[in-house]
């Protein structure tokens, strides 16, 4: 049995030396990764994009499952560190001639890698690489978790909460709402991890049944299935991506339906606060879960996410590589 | 260690940088002490190019070693580096390391014409071959090994010396 | 040979006794307790004071992996781990490579079994043919070749009527079915037990209602049919309950339970541990509660180890992908100790639940007990001496358990079976 007792994450010195989830991590090491980005959005809008901390290391991005997107911030945010980059999608190559996650982790650590970002479409698969790459003593090899499965995405739920407190500074008289398919989202559960760490008094999520994971409330969110009860006097609306195959599973009749009931219209954010502010992790489907309107209206921060994001990265990498 | 009035020290510095200032010339401090030092130098002195600050802790050389630590604050030059003269400010130069590294962040901005050093206090025990073109006190003696000194500012703005044992 | 255990705690649950006695085995029976039959010359003495001597352990379930699955283990060493277990007699799931749904495939086993001289194999066959759930199987053929009782092993029969005609079938001739409940639908893809832990994690749940639709659907057609049926490896609080109000209304069933559930629920999947990737899932604490005092009411009427042997590899993978089990059979004393221990169930009803009561729900009748006559196959453990679980001490190719590095008492000291000592624990 793994010793429950030991944060996978941190190491014996209680510092950061993999970011696996959100969930169960230290507010302390939580405000230290949002204190530390501040300075590095100041890098985006210099002439040189360069810092030097991540000089001559190497950054293997693992990506089990496709993301452009994703693949493509963590790569800025390592090459704005200096670091070396080599982007692998397995998705494609050794692991369909049946390599195993853990070979192919040892063969790249046999090419010198300092760092894995790692997508994978199964829940724990960070773990399994963090927990082997400890077993074989390479301590100084650290694991971004870029998504996997259900389970997390701490580097978005970061971004967002870096976002929030960038628009709204104090975490501790809040009231957030999650609007969506929390039931498949991994963006989802770091959100509820990092809000609830964080003090935010009222977490809502806002979705149909099935959409909504078994005993959600004990992650400590309230539940609504109304979009204009569960948005009433809310600071900050965070989207979740609606994907189509959720139509398959007979988990909903269809995207129309849905966009009705809880898609995201100007009327609905109505009864929020005024200054309320919009977040989506994207690509959004305009007309599903979000109205163009208020996608490209005033209280949508989507943008500023994307280069604060840049910045979480980079100050995760920059954490984890000096600890 | 000699007592010393980090006040007299501030105007004296004041009076070394003064003959030499030039119209266009900039100022950058270096967190924490020298961005202290280079506001008081800035008002004194009646410098117009915006003041700058930076935060070297993204350029240390002792990041492989000791990892990002303390709270890196924004750097933020508000002005063009380019052909600039700028007068870095540190409130203690020791080692000579702080100012490599803030001369290297200063380099990712651009080319400046020259950069001076403007320092308080010089406590020697140089590492690397760099030199301050101002400087209000040279310490006579070495510190005792593993001490710091540093500056701090009151509420009401004024300086003092500190000295602390680790 | 003639052996004569002395001073050892002989406990028979079948007979109600649990007393300091003398036990004499002469050839592959048990000759006498207490004092020696006359003209007894003992070939060999077993000085079992301070040690307990029970019947062979009778496990309900152990995967020996053969025929098919030889990477993962084979009968030689599956059979020694049930040596080293005191387990002397195990029934073996159909879910071998083919499907045991061939009297000749049965007989192989069975003879292979027998040639290695250890424990007693009691083959469970398949209720329909490779467990496909479209045609029944030969099963008077297969009775004839040793199967004791019929399963699907953990692959649901999705066609009701399919599922109505087998038991009805088994129920002609008065054969055992076995089933597990599961439903094919619900929880389809799920890993691990729906609830909040699952949630937390981002795993594939698997509900509840997994287990109890199935299982009204046994109870309902096992009552219409007359078959004997017996539940197997109950994980929930709700399956249990509706098991019980059955047999209050009358209908003849059994059930048994995994040494694992007895011990572990969701939350000891930790950090995604694949070792705690179970079928059924480890469910929830109060599901856990419910079992432990299911097995000590005797509303669960045996345990079992539930041995699947699973290769290194194949358990170094991501939780969902891991392949699901546990090693168990040099687990099932110690752990049925240990619950036993933890929930004062007297020592004598805890032996019972991994002998004589599993007997009787198998249909063994010269086993599982102690009597003059009885098959001479005997545990003796010592129960006090602690040790570290580790891997070198199992003898089962397969190390997968979540109990590694843990310590545990109720080491088994000799092992015999039909009066030959198979396994010593000094000699290795």
């Amino acid at each position: 049995m793994n010793n429950p007792a030991r944060n996978p994450q941190l190491n014996a010195d209680g510092e950061l030396q993999h970011l696996l989830t959100l969930d169960g991590l230290p507010k302390n090491i939580l405000n230290q990764i949002l204190d530390t980005a501040e300075p590095f959005t100041e890098v985006a809008e210099r002439e040189i994009k360069k810092l030097p901390l991540l000089r001559g290391k190497s950054v293997f991005n693992l990506f089990f499952e496709n993301s452009t997107r994703t693949r493509t911030t963590f790569e800025i945010a390592a090459k704005r560190l200096s670091a070396d980059v080599i982007n692998l999608n397995v998705a494609t190559s050794s692991t369909n001639k049946g390599e195993t996650l853990l070979d192919t982790v040892d063969n790249l650590c046999a090419m010198q890698a300092d760092m894995f970002v790692v997508r994978h479409a199964t829940s724990g698969a960070p773990y399994l690489i963090a927990q082997h790459l400890q077993a074989t003593g390479r301590h100084h090899i650290h694991v971004v978790n870029a998504g996997d499965g259900r389970h997390a995405h701490p580097t978005q739920g970061l971004l967002d909460m870096y976002t929030i407190r960038h628009y709204k500074r104090d975490f501790t008289n809040l009231t957030v709402a999650i609007v969506g398919d929390v039931l498949h989202s991994r963006v989802a559960r770091s959100e509820i991890a990092a809000l609830t760490t964080l003090g935010v008094p009222e977490v809502r999520v806002i979705a149909p049944k099935t959409l909504l994971p078994s005993d959600i409330e004990r992650m400590g969110v309230r539940v609504f299935h109304d979009m204009k009860e569960g948005l009433r006097g809310v600071d900050v609306v965070m989207m979740l991506r609606l994907q189509n195959e959720r139509m398959q599973g007979a988990l909903l009749p269809s995207s129309q339906e849905y966009y009705k009931i809880f898609g995201l219209t100007e009327e609905k954010l109505a009864v929020a606060k005024p200054d309320a502010i919009v977040l989506h992790p994207g690509p959004m489907n305009r007309g599903v879960e979000i109205d163009s309107a208020v996608a490209d209206g005033k209280s949508a921060v989507i943008l500023p996410q994307v280069t604060f994001g840049i910045a979480v990265r980079m100050a995760v990498m920059s954490m984890l590589a000096g600890s | 260690m000699e007592q010393l009035d980090a006040n007299l020290l501030a105007r004296h510095l004041v009076d070394l940088i003064r003959p030499t200032l030039t119209p266009d010339t900039a100022l950058v401090g270096i967190h924490t002490g020298g961005v202290w030092l280079a506001q008081y130098l800035h008002r004194e002195l009646g410098i117009t190019q915006p003041l700058g600050t930076i935060d070297v802790a993204f350029y240390r050389d002792d990041y492989g070693s000791r990892g990002l630590h303390g709270k890196p604050q924004r750097s933020d030059i508000p002005f063009d580096v380019e052909g600039r003269s700028i007068i870095l400010v540190d409130d203690v130069l020791y080692t000579g390391r702080t100012t490599r590294a803030a001369l290297n962040e200063l380099f990712d901005y651009g080319r400046p014409a020259r950069i001076d050093l403007a320092v308080l206090v010089d406590r020697g025990e140089r590492e690397l071959p760099i030199g301050a073109r101002y400087c209000a006190h040279t310490l006579s003696h070495p510190l005792p090994a593993g001490s710091s000194l540093a500056l701090s500012q009151d509420e009401a703005g004024l300086f003092s010396l500190r000295l602390l044992h680790e | 040979m003639n052996i004569h255990i002395k001073n050892g705690r002989v406990i028979d649950p079948a007979n109600r006794t649990d007393k300091v006695q003398d036990v004499f085995i002469a050839g592959e029976a048990i000759a006498a307790l207490g004092s020696a039959p006359a003209g007894f010359v003992a070939e060999r003495t077993i000085d079992a004071a301070g040690l307990v001597v029970v019947p062979g352990l009778i496990d309900l379930a152990a995967r020996l992996r053969e025929p098919g699955f030889e990477y993962r283990a084979t009968l030689e060493s599956e059979m020694h781990a049930a040596m080293a277990g005191g387990v002397t007699s195990l029934a073996c799931p159909p879910d071998t490579e083919p499907v045991l749904d061939e009297p000749g495939l049965v007989e192989m086993l069975c003879f292979r079994a027998k040639n290695l001289n250890c424990a007693h194999v009691y083959p469970v066959g398949a209720l329909t043919v490779g467990l496909k759930g479209e045609r029944i199987t030969e099963m008077a053929e297969l009775v004839e070749a040793g199967c004791v009782a019929f399963s699907q092993a953990n692959n649901p029969l999705k066609d009701t009527q399919v599922l109505l005609r087998a038991m009805q079938y088994a129920a002609t001739f008065g054969f055992r079915v076995w089933l597990q409940p599961i439903d094919p639908y619900l929880g389809k893809g799920g890993v691990a037990h729906d609830g909040e832990v699952a949630s937390r994690m981002g795993l594939t749940g698997i509900p509840v209602e997994t287990e109890t639709v199935a299982l009204a659907t046994h109870l309902q057609l096992a009552r219409t049919t007359g078959a004997k049926l017996h539940v197997t490896r109950v994980s929930s609080a709700a399956g249990l309950a509706m098991i019980e109000r059955a047999r209050a209304e009358g209908l003849d069933v059994t059930c048994d339970v995994a040494i694992h559930h007895l011990h572990l629920c969701d939350i000891d999947i930790g950090y995604f541990d694949p070792l705690c990737h179970l079928v059924p899932p480890l469910r929830s604490q109060r599901d856990r509660e419910a079992l432990r005092a299911g097995l000590a009411s005797g509303a669960i009427n045996a345990v079992c180890s539930d041995h699947t042997p699973v290769d290194d590899d194949s358990k170094l993978a991501p939780f969902g992908e891991a392949e699901a089990g546990a090693t168990g059979l040099e687990l099932l004393l110690p752990l049925t100790l240990k619950w036993a221990e933890e929930m004062k169930v007297p020592l004598i009803d805890a032996i019972g639940r991994i002998t004589s009561d599993a007997a009787s729900i198998m249909g063994i009748k010269r086993g599982g007990h102690l009597s003059p006559g009885a098959r001479a196959d005997v545990c003796i453990f010592d129960p006090r001496t602690e040790r570290l679980l580790s891997r070198d001490s199992l003898r089962s190719q397969g190390k997968n358990t979540p109990f590694l590095g843990l310590p545990v008492t109720g080491q088994v000291r000799h092992t015999i079976v039909e009066g030959r000592v198979m396994y010593e624990a000094n000699a290795r």
